[in-house]
């Protein structure tokens, strides 16, 4: 195999960052799996609170695709 | 850059391809004026928007037929987020938030067409809406608060050893905000269009084509609820943007 070490720091990088969007997964989870317990214990509340679940479905799952972006731009900008 | 690298992998073409902005005449250099394939699917959901909100409620039925359903579904869905989610008050600023919304739905839903180019996979495009909304929202609440609008960076509830720490990070947040907005929804149609492609590319494999061509579908199912829920965030947290420049205070 060819390259120099810089192109290996690359592939490597964005390695690594694609753990960050596994870490998201689990924040995402977490939040719909919290929300699903609450909502089994008080069902006649949960319908109101879905554009929250949705809110913070988002504000997690943002953190994740920025890692993505860190890969992105490893792998076709730097 | 892309076209070279797929040469050397084993990929029959590359799963960012889809993303290369082209001239649709001949391949001369792109200028701001030039007629591109972003130009022509910009063009092309602003018309299909047209169709189903013009076209479809022209006759204005009392009893709606199917496009006519459509539309008013599209319609009391937005008006009843923006009433729950901003107030009452905020329902003089729905034209806006339906407009966003819709652009941004059928944006996502045109670039699922196959061959078609998504629009808002591109941060260029995304920003300047998030951008548009970060600044509408600090304009008005300047307008409609004055300088009690600073308030909402002053949390009253803290203590007040803790109060200016807060405001420094209540000031960051606030200003990754349209950068979070726009790079959430790029970044969310790029990845589901890359992993589509990645499948497709590996169909050309004889051994893995049934599994890949299986990957495909179900990819493509999650994307349609992606694509959805995308532009459904994006709307949502307009509303409690504006709901902020609004009521600072609660």
């Amino acid at each position: 195999m060819e390259g120099d070490i810089a192109e290996l720091g690359k592939f490597i990088g964005a390695g690594i960052s694609a753990i960050g969007m596994g870490l998201a997964a689990l924040g995402v989870g977490n939040v719909a799996g919290n929300f699903l317990a609450g909502a089994l214990r008080n069902p006649s509340a949960a319908a109101d609170q879905t554009a929250t679940l949705f809110i913070g479905i988002a504000f997690a799952e943002a953190l994740g695709i920025f890692s993505f972006l860190v890969a992105l731009l490893l792998m076709f900008a730097v | 850059m892309a076209t070279e690298q797929a040469s050397e992998g084993g990929l029959v073409f590359h799963p960012m391809d889809q993303f290369i902005v082209s001239p649709l005449f001949g391949d001369g250099a792109v200028h701001w004026y030039t007629p591109t394939n972003v130009t022509l699917w910009l063009a092309l959901t602003v018309a299909a928007i047209a169709a189903l909100l013009v076209l479809g409620t022209k006759q204005g039925r009392v009893v709606p037929g199917k496009t006519q359903s459509i539309a008013e579904l599209a319609y009391g869905f937005v008006y009843k987020m923006v009433e729950d989610v901003s107030g009452r008050d905020g329902l003089k600023y729905f034209p806006y938030i339906m407009t966003l919304f819709m652009f941004i739905l059928f944006a996502n839903f045109l670039g699922l067409l196959p061959m078609a180019f998504t629009t808002t996979s591109h941060i260029a495009v995304t920003a300047i809406l998030a951008m548009a909304v970060f600044l509408a929202v600090t304009i008005l609440g300047f307008v409609l608060n004055g300088a009690s609008f600073l308030g909402m960076f002053w949390v009253k509830s803290a203590p007040l050893a803790l109060r200016p720490v807060l405001a420094l990070i209540e000031v960051i947040s606030y200003f990754v905000r349209p950068v979070s907005h726009s790079i959430r929804l790029a970044g969310n149609m790029t990845a589901g269009h890359a992993v589509i492609k990645v499948f497709a590319a590996f169909a050309g494999l004889a051994a893995l084509s049934p599994l890949a061509i299986l990957g495909v579908v179900a990819m493509y199912g999650l994307e349609i609820l992606v694509c959805f829920i995308q532009a459904y965030v994006f709307t949502i947290l307009t509303c409690v943007y504006l709901k902020d420049a609004l009521h600072p205070h609660h």
